[in-house]
């Protein structure tokens, strides 16, 4: 089982280094460098020398992957490639555009996101479940009907909506939490508790109603109908024998986006004004900002696959057929 | 006054679709011709169905361009004018032929804020002055006769209610005369059948929803003359009119974005599943490799990376209209690119059930070849499940286009779409009093299209997939 | 009759307008087995369920009802059924493979029934867990309490099941199928301890089953189910004797008894259950139909000695007609002398091996040895029967032969020309001569293809007929030869039932004009009747177009009927291997022997059952493979496998100590 997982875990880097190259030719290959100049030093009356200026002083001035100047290994290591994409596996990301430390902005950023995104993922896990399980308690009744019918209109509701009728009636109608910005530390609970509760709202449509079909799949196995035939009521078999078997696929497919709640979200930070990594990326955009958006691909990447490597632990953990075999 | 057609891209496509999609279901699969059926006699399917149809139609109608002849001038040559129209254009050339200074509410007769004005006698107050469409309509249309005493937003909502009801029952009753002559059975029976609601098509359900689509359109239709309908935005511009030209945006959106995946998913997703071995490693390869790249990311990465390309190459694009449509159609392939994984592994796993049936088995001792198999064992028992992903995936484009656009990656700034509104308009809910309609006319009408794409792919996935594994 | 335990009268059962169960009325006394016996869709695994009150969502009870010790159960609450399930009780499905929770250990789904029912705990839980398990023949059932249902093997999943109907110490049983989803051996094993556990504890008994032969070993009083309605009741002795019903006699004649004897094979199929019925059920299909039949609905006529029957033909007791006929009709087949010929097809230590995933990074990759070194002849017109269980590799043999499987080792001859053909040509060529039909009709058709289009498929691609007019005059035959109607080539494959399924995959086998045809399990995916509807229609091919037959098959009664030659196999290789008649007869290898006895017959009154399941084919015991179940192994059985002998008929037996046909 152990190698099992770290054949899993070594899978990722063919994956990684995939990630890269693409993203590296997207970057600097049908962006060069040149092109990154002019657009940071205005298009027009760009100087060529300028241009050398401002990549030599971005660390922008070397070949993409081969430097046939120097010698040896190093032919390799004194390149764009390498310098800009393959440290990035030692985790050095390099300064922003602006000339800021990444790396330390990532750290510092990374907590209000997960003030954020933590307990949005941890309460709509339990509403969702919840209310599936609610409905398939009820199937085939006139809640379970009402039930689809506005799970269906919550999911048709654009999430910028959520959003905005959030702020607008919580926040500045009736004036219960501030409409946007974050304090760190205990206080930052009222900053936090709408932009969690807008989107655990937005989720719940989508959630409940696949969380729903899960069960009901469940209910219709064989091993169900033998419970009943033991005389077990319909809670114990709901809750026992259901639930176990549901929770499966949905808890392990939870866990694979586990890791990617660090990257925050880039909607709700950046209306809520949360100085989150979301933000992060917002701001990056609006600036051209490629170093922190690359850095930002790769860390997603990452937490991607740790996330895929945490579904296959999780499965091991949760499903005896694979625990034993 | 002559006219050149102008086919864009994104026209061309869209129209492709339409043809493509018809002939699947009038020529197509015995499976899908029987399913489309058994699609129709849900009710919500019904409802759901001739509402896209209306959006659908819209779209259509705004995907038709072309130029117009300029005034001949003598010596010169034939002259068609930069703008490019669509027919839609032409149809509600009404809403945008007048434009006011700034916000207006809904069926407003004034000015939603207070500028200066010229009264009368000459002087200069602030004040909420007359619209300048309401000032030029309303004249010669004071009403004689029995109407004069209602009030004029009664007057022609009325109006537009009756004439909805007759448009609606029009409608159906050509079509229950086309049904009955289809059928062999007499026009009064079918409509007897119907009306008891022992047809075999909601004929009730299908009445209601074309009557009150038919009633809104032309209550619009009517209030329209006068007023602006869902008031006019910042700069004045009708909001009724924006809402209506952001529907081809949306369809747009869906439509092509799911037409991007298509051909990726099925592709490689029954080649990994039938071929397996080194085949499968690299598709899995591939679309792991994309589904870690977060999506958001790479698409605006993607479209930054674009919007350079216009900037450094703007000799390609010879009108604002394919500019818009160039970065709409690139969208929709960046969006596609990263999203057809799910679908890929879907099919990739169903071709791995479907290579060890029996039946595939036989063809093979048959001496049937690979693509063989492939195009008429393996695709047409597959074509069910595309066609629930494909409805079901168009919502979640649509409402994607909201998102990206807000993030300033979205269609060009200069096109009209829902996500344009809503990002113009995100700040307008704190102004004191509140401009709400714009707003709320953007989300209305993508939530609308939304809904009803959404019931639909619903009907779409019970009326092909009954049981999940129809045989 | 003294009172009964359980009274079911007139209950009538729909989905939708089906009428799945049609006004049924019968009773089981206490310590009586009471067997339902009826084809797929006569209604008797709804009866079973109604009992339970577990009936699906889309199924609604319409009249009748369902008393157990007198108490009318359909009348209960809810909350007062529960203890009724599994208390009063038990009930055993028919898929074990299934009915378990995956995620559950076996002790926890038993403790469940025996905390509810018998208020235990702690450890006089466990150990009223572990004695149970004990019980139903589990050894060392207090560590197989901590196990999954994956862990253990189908026979042992069907004992826990039957544990855990029994946790609540029942008055009734209820098995529904219980052995059809099991092995022959496992079967023999299973339904021993049906019969000792009813014993010991006193229950009655309501089994269902479509196997005449298990009907026969297990029931005191047998109802016939056919169409929704019971057509026949009564006990064991007369109804095994005497059956009335003529579709209780044609399940008789359908039974593959004697060789070289055509069977009686019903015709035509269930009538959908969505009409009215005016006359009987059965009239479409019965030999002795009259006007009265389709015009009035037979009742209950009571023969005596607790004998009922729903037949016009019947009309007083003093009537009775013989018991089931057995007329004897020897077909044409020309037995043949096989060894004057040249072999068509000679296969020779075949070997068919699938790497298993290596259990380290590094370790040595597992093998499980499908088809572990098979030899075979096959002559033209001959009938060669591969008999075996589930995972003896048979399968896999047959489908080495259509080219679907590669050998990993050894060769196949067609014709003196090994398979595998390097050109094209050569390829076709072979394809076409060597041609399968499948297990499972309902699989082995597209969905969506037009039959017309499905047999032309073959004949395209094998370049067999270009010309497109004469196909379809070549189709047309095709079909008629099968016994269908050229209408049905221009229908799809939903549209007909599984027997007619089951003839257009013959067709299509048959429309590339081979000359061997692998049969593999072509019957056991249907009923009784239309098993010897596709049998005799084998048969019948055989002789008319000269055809060679490799029938895979587990029946071993049925291999006997229709072939010549016979080869068992066990774990991937032939253990015995002769005339069909003697292995038969006289089986030499203990495990033929087996198979043989473990396979209940209408005249059985002792199954002899093997001990334990088949071993898994990637860990094929050392020594003979059998010698872990073999009662006559010895120690040189468990170091080297035994090489292949000829015994002086003729036959080959893989075994130390064969039988001696003269001292059996």
């Amino acid at each position: 089982m152990m190698t099992y997982l770290i054949r899993r875990l070594a899978y990722a880097v063919p994956i990684l280094l995939g990630v890269n190259l693409l993203t590296f030719s997207l970057f600097f290959m049908v962006n060069t460098p040149d092109d990154m100049a002019r657009m940071h030093l205005g298009i027009k009356h760009v100087t060529q020398p300028a241009i050398e200026a401002w990549k030599v002083q971005h660390d922008y001035a070397q070949p993409l992957f081969y430097n046939a100047r120097e010698p040896g290994w190093r032919a390799l290591r004194d390149t764009l490639f390498f310098n800009q994409s393959v440290r990035m596996f030692a985790l050095d990301f390099g300064e922003s555009d602006d000339g800021r430390n990444i790396g330390e902005a990532l750290r510092s950023r990374a907590g209000p996101s997960l003030s954020i995104a933590l307990p949005t993922f941890v309460l709509g896990l339990w509403v969702n479940i919840g209310l599936a399980l609610m409905l398939v308690w009820a199937r085939a009744s006139w809640l379970d009907r009402f039930g689809i019918i506005a799970t269906v209109v919550l999911m048709s509701v654009s999430s910028l909506f959520y959003i905005i009728a959030g702020q607008y009636w919580v926040a500045h109608l009736w004036r219960l939490v501030p409409i946007s910005g974050f304090v760190p530390g205990a206080d930052s609970w009222h900053f936090v508790l709408l932009p969690i509760v807008v989107s655990v709202m937005a989720g719940v449509g989508n959630g409940t109603r696949w969380y729903r079909s899960i069960f009901l799949e469940e209910i219709g196995k064989d091993y169900v109908r033998t419970a009943r035939a033991k005389g077990l009521n319909e809670s114990r078999v709901l809750f026992r024998h259901v639930l176990q078997n549901g929770l499966i696929p949905i808890l392990t497919g939870a866990v694979a986006v586990l890791p990617l709640l660090f990257m925050g979200s880039l909607l709700t930070e950046s209306f809520f004004g949360i100085p989150g990594l979301g933000s992060y990326v917002i701001d990056a955009i609006q600036a051209q900002d490629f170093a922190v958006v690359r850095a930002m691909v790769f860390i997603g990447s990452v937490l991607y696959l740790i996330g895929l490597w945490l579904t296959d632990l999780a499965y091991t953990w949760a499903d005896p057929r694979v625990r034993f075999s | 006054m002559g006219w050149q057609p102008v086919v864009l891209w994104a026209d061309g496509l869209i129209w492709l679709t339409v043809g493509a999609v018809g002939l699947l279901f009038w020529r197509g699969a015995d499976n899908i011709r029987a399913g489309w059926q058994s699609l129709w006699r849900q009710p919500v399917a019904m409802a759901a169905g001739l509402i896209l149809l209306c959006y659908v139609g819209i779209g259509l109608l705004d995907s038709l361009h072309f130029r117009l002849r300029l005034p001949a001038q003598a010596g010169m040559s034939v002259q068609y004018s930069v703008e490019v129209n669509s027919v839609l254009d032409v149809l509600i050339a009404r809403l945008s032929a007048y434009q006011e200074q700034s916000y207006s509410a809904p069926l407003a007769k004034h000015l939603f804020v207070k500028m200066p004005t010229t009264l009368p006698d000459g002087h200069l107050v602030l004040g909420y002055p007359e619209l300048t469409l309401y000032q030029a309509q309303r004249l010669g249309r004071d009403e004689q006769g029995a109407w004069r005493h209602w009030p004029e937003k009664v007057r022609l909502g009325l109006r537009g209610v009756l004439m909805g009801v007759l448009l609606a029952a029009a409608m159906t009753l050509l079509f229950a005369g086309w049904q009955a002559h289809r059928g062999g059975v007499s026009l009064r029976d079918l409509l007897r059948t119907a009306w008891q609601g022992k047809h075999q098509l909601p004929w009730r359900t299908g009445w209601a929803t074309l009557t009150v689509l038919c009633v809104l359109g032309a209550m619009m239709a009517e209030w329209s003359t006068v007023y602006h309908v869902l008031g006019t935005d910042k700069i004045g511009q009708d909001v009724l009119y924006q809402s209506i030209k952001g529907v081809r945006t949306g369809l747009m959106m869906g439509t092509l974005t799911t037409l991007v995946t298509l051909p990726l998913a099925v592709g490689l997703g029954i080649a990994a599943g039938y071929f397996g071995g080194w085949v499968d490693d690299a598709i899995q390869y591939i679309y792991t490799t994309l589904n870690s790249i977060p999506g958001v990311l790479l698409i605006v990465a993607a479209v930054l990376l674009m919007q350079g390309f216009i900037e450094t190459h703007p000799a390609l694009f010879d009108s604002a209209a394919s500019r818009a449509d160039f970065r709409l159609l690139f969208l929709c392939l960046i969006l596609g690119v990263t999203s057809w994984t799910g679908l890929c592994r879907v099919l990739r796993g169903e071709t791995l059930k479907l290579r060890e049936q029996d039946y595939v088995s036989a063809a093979r001792t048959l001496g049937v070849s690979d693509w063989r198999i492939m195009g008429r064992h393996v695709l047409p028992n597959l074509l069910h499940l595309i066609l629930i992903s494909m409805v079901m995936d168009f919502s979640g484009f649509v409402l994607a286009e909201a998102v990206l656009s807000y993030l300033g990656v979205g269609v060009d700034p200069a096109m009209a779409s829902w996500g344009n509104m809503i990002n113009a308009a995100r700040l307008e809910l704190s102004r004191e009093p509140v401009v709400w309609w714009p707003l709320a006319s953007a989300f209305g009408w993508m939530f609308v299209l939304v809904l009803s794409a959404n019931l639909f792919a619903d009907s779409v996935r019970e009326a092909f997939d009954p049981l999940g594994q129809r045989r | 009759m003294s009172e009964s335990l359980l009274q079911v009268s007139n209950l009538r059962i729909t989905i939708g307008k089906a009428r799945v169960v049609d006004g049924i009325s019968f009773a089981i006394a206490p310590r009586q087995t009471f067997v339902l016996l009826g084809e797929s869709g006569s209604g008797k695994s709804m009866t079973a369920l109604s009992i339970m009150r577990l009936l699906p969502e889309s199924a609604h009870y319409q009249a009748g009802d369902i008393r157990l010790h007198g108490q009318d159960l359909l009348g209960l609450p809810e909350s007062a059924m529960r203890p009724v399930r599994g208390g009063m009780v038990g009930m055993i499905f028919q898929e074990p493979m299934t009915s378990l929770n995956p995620v559950l250990t076996l002790g926890e789904q038993i403790k469940e029934s025996l905390s509810l029912h018998q208020r235990l705990h702690g450890r006089a839980l466990h150990e009223a867990a572990a004695d149970l398990l004990q019980s139903v023949g589990i050894a060392d059932a207090a560590q197989r309490l901590h196990d999954y249902p994956f862990q253990i093997s189908g026979g042992m999943k069907q004992r826990v099941m039957i544990a855990i109907s029994l946790a609540g110490n029942p008055a009734l049983l209820i098995a529904d199928e219980p052995t059809t989803a099991l092995d022959v051996t496992v079967q023999a094993q299973v339904l021993e301890l049906l019969r000792k556990v009813q014993r010991e504890r006193g229950m009655g008994m309501l089994l269902i089953t479509h196997d005449l032969a298990v009907a026969a070993y297990m029931a005191d009083q047998v109802g016939v189910m056919y169409a929704g309605e019971l057509v026949e009741m009564a006990p064991r002795e007369v109804f095994f004797k005497q059956a009335q019903h003529p579709y209780s006699q044609k399940l008789f004649a359908a039974l593959p008894s004697q060789p070289d004897q055509v069977l009686q094979a019903i015709a035509g199929s269930v009538p959908a259950l969505d009409k009215v019925f005016e006359g009987c059920r059965f009239a479409d299909r019965c030999d002795e139909t009259q006007a009265i039949c389709r015009n009035a609905i037979p009742a209950w006529q009571d023969l005596g000695n607790g004998h009922q029957v729903r037949c016009h033909g019947v009309s007083s007791p003093f009537q009775i007609k013989p018991g089931p006929a057995l007329v004897s009709s020897r077909s044409a087949q020309p037995i043949l002398r096989v060894h004057d010929r040249q072999a068509l097809l000679k296969v020779r230590d075949a070997q068919v091996y699938f790497d298993l995933r290596p259990s380290t990074f590094f370790g040595k990759r597992r093998q499980l040895k499908a088809v572990d070194g098979v030899s075979l002849d096959l002559f033209p017109g001959e009938t060669l029967a591969l008999v075996g269980e589930s995972g003896c590799g048979k399968t896999t043999l047959g489908k080495s032969l259509v080219q679907l499987q590669p050998l990993t080792a050894g060769y196949i001859e067609l014709d003196g020309v090994a398979l595998g053909g390097h050109s094209r040509r050569l390829l076709q060529v072979q394809r076409a001569a060597i041609q399968m039909v499948f297990q499972d009709p309902f699989a082995s058709l597209n969905p969506r293809m037009r039959i017309h289009a499905l047999l032309e498929e073959g004949m395209v691609a094998l370049g067999v007929e270009p010309d497109a007019t004469r196909r379809q005059i070549l189709l047309e035959q095709l079909m008629t030869q099968v016994g269908m109607s050229k209408q049905a080539l221009n229908r799809y494959p939903h549209e007909f039932s599984g027997g007619q399924r089951q003839r257009i995959a013959i067709a299509r086998a048959l429309a590339v004009q081979p000359r061997l045809l692998v049969c593999d399990e072509p019957t056991s995916a249907l009923d009784v009747s239309v098993q010897a509807q596709i049998v005799n229609l084998l048969r019948e091919l055989q002789t008319s177009m000269g055809l060679s037959l490799l029938f895979i098959t587990h029946n071993l009664p049925l291999a006997r009927h229709l072939a010549q030659r016979m080869a068992v196999m066990y774990l991937g290789r032939i253990v015995e291997q002769g005339d069909s008649a003697a292995i038969a007869d006289t089986p030499a290898h203990p495990y033929s022997q087996a198979l043989l006895q473990a396979v209940p017959t209408l005249t059985t009154h002792t199954l002899v059952s093997l001990r334990g399941e088949p071993a898994s084919a990637s860990h094929p015991p050392i020594g003979c493979h059998f010698h872990p179940r073999c009662p006559r192994a010895e120690a040189i059985c468990q170091v080297t496998y035994p090489a292949l002998r000829t015994l002086q008929d003729g036959r080959q037996v893989a075994c130390y100590f064969p039988i001696d046909p003269v001292a059996t």
